[in-house]
């Protein structure tokens, strides 16, 4: 039993860290109807940039809070090379956001080498159900539930954020009231370049990162994000958690070699089962 | 306060406005009519800055807000947040000026605006574009698809914001009742010119216009040239 409690709360520390990798492409998604794929790479950018700047001169805390911004800002330049000139179709956007991918890692190699990087975190233990837990995994988790709140908030109470939405809604009409959409999208871009930063240094110190993560945290955070249409936050957040209590349960008592599979094959189950809501959703 | 000179809109090679020259007055309604093609929707879109003009001007002093054919919701938002971002322009949240104007809405507030019935959502569109403050109130087919004691409703809000606040109307209409009981004047585009421009009444009694209004495209261009003889 305590071996399963074990597998389970791992799993939700780890599938936080999904969600916020997988929120990133909710709020691309929502708002411009492209799926970047260069969402992993924010998280190893922000993982290197967190170790760089803590190397360096700056304390814990302002190093990855830096990291976290420049990956911001990163975001708005992807956001920039994707979406390209107005019209440009999402499918294309995708492709792009590809090729920024695979240039990201070849930036990373040639700044930081092919090592993977450990930035240090939080140290010991914590008894939670009688599991012991790392204290930098709760963190993970507690920063992500934190991150889900406030985006929830953004998105249902601000101007800004309803503006975002209006984005995604209806462009027409958003422009016909003024809302600069395209503008609206770079901030989206923005917003997931922050989400998969704050990915990257929370994770970094528990799973070491390296050029090459980006792709399977894309894939398990596009995994939950698919869980969640795409387009829902918090059906992302149950997404990423499942994901991760299933991969942790796969390791444990199968093999953890086994859990990108899981990872796919949940998105492929899930996309089987909503292919219908996906069909009336563009059918919009 | 509207002023359009020689007024070209290209759509790649297509021709959608070809020197459309009108002038609209402070406080003015205008009905803007025509067969399917003609140019209005467009002629609409340039006004508001959506669509770039190939030459020619559009100057307008004040503000201009639009009511788009087909009502265009945010549907999945309520009625509220529909209408809140109707002021984002000028940054405008507070709801009780078209609240007081639009009374119905009131009680609609909080419901999702896809889910509301087409003389609902008219309603909505009207309201979404009064938050913007506008001068001008470009309305695109503000009787399609609605029942005549709904559309009947919306004409008596549209006649007391013109005459209680002053706001132009440029109202793009297929019935054509509607149009000149409305708008004291009239102007008739078809194939991206303006054929003829005047008082309602006269242009709405020439047979004419009828066919031209109807999309019959048989009038000769002699007939047109006659036609805008009435211009005032």
């Amino acid at each position: 039993m305590k071996e399963f409690l074990t597998y389970v709360i791992t799993g939700i520390t780890l599938g936080a860290s999904f969600a916020l990798v997988g929120s990133g492409f909710v709020v691309v998604h929502r708002v411009t109807r492209v799926v970047n794929f260069a969402q992993g790479s924010f998280a190893v950018l922000a993982a290197m940039l967190a170790a760089w700047l803590l190397g360096g001169v700056l304390p814990h805390g302002a190093a990855e809070v830096g990291a976290v911004l420049i990956c911001g800002l990163v975001g708005v330049a992807v956001g920039v090379i994707a979406l390209g000139r107005r019209g440009t179709p999402p499918l294309i956007s995708l492709i792009v956001t590809l090729g920024v991918s695979m240039l990201a890692a070849a930036a990373i190699i040639l700044f930081w080498g092919q090592d993977p990087v450990s930035p240090p975190g939080l140290s010991g233990h914590l008894a939670l159900l009688g599991v012991q837990v790392d204290r930098q995994r709760l963190l993970v988790l507690v920063a992500t539930l934190l991150a889900f709140a406030v985006l929830g908030l953004f998105f249902s109470r601000t101007y800004l954020g309803k503006a975002l939405t209006a984005s995604a809604s209806n462009p027409y009409a958003a422009r016909l009231v003024g809302i600069d959409v395209r503008r609206m999208g770079l901030l989206a871009f923005a917003l997931a370049g922050v989400l998969g930063g704050l990915a990257g240094v929370l994770v970094a110190p528990s799973n070491a990162l390296s050029f090459s993560s980006d792709l399977p945290l894309a894939l398990s955070g596009f995994a939950a994000a698919v869980f969640g249409g795409l387009s829902s936050p918090g059906r992302t957040l149950v997404g990423g958690l499942v994901l991760g209590v299933a991969g942790q349960l796969t390791a444990g008592y199968l093999d953890g070699s086994y859990q990108t599979e899981v990872a796919l094959l949940l998105m492929v189950v899930i996309m089987i089962a909503r292919s219908r809501t996906f069909v009336a959703e563009e059918a919009k | 306060m509207l002023r359009i000179d020689d007024l070209v809109v290209r759509y790649d090679a297509a021709v959608a406005l070809d020197g459309v020259s009108l002038e609209l007055g402070g406080g003015e309604m205008m009905a803007l009519v025509g067969p399917n093609g003609a140019g209005k929707s467009t002629l609409l879109n340039t006004i508001s800055g959506l669509v770039p003009p190939a030459s020619g001007t559009v100057t307008c002093e004040g503000r201009v807000a639009q009511v788009p054919e087909g009502r265009q919701m945010f549907p999945d938002m309520t009625v509220e947040d529909n209408l809140v971002l109707g002021g984002w322009s000028i940054r405008n949240r507070d709801l009780s000026e078209v609240m007081d104007l639009l009374p119905d809405l009131a009680r609609l507030r909080k419901a999702k605006a896809g889910r509301l019935s087409g003389g609902q959502q008219q309603m909505v569109a009207i309201g979404r574009a009064l938050m913007a403050k506008p001068d001008l109130l470009a309305i695109d087919e503000l009787s399609l698809g609605l029942a005549p004691i709904v559309v009947a409703e919306l004409a008596e809000h549209l006649r007391y914001l013109n005459r209680e606040r002053g706001t132009a109307i440029l109202l793009v209409e297929q019935e054509v009742s509607l149009a000149v009981e409305l708008c004291p004047r009239t102007c008739v585009l078809e194939a991206g010119r303006v054929v003829a421009s005047g008082p309602s009444a006269e242009l709405a009694e020439s047979d004419e216009v009828r066919r031209a209004y109807f999309g019959d495209l048989t009038v000769p261009d002699a007939t047109l040239a006659g036609l805008t003889e009435v211009q005032s």
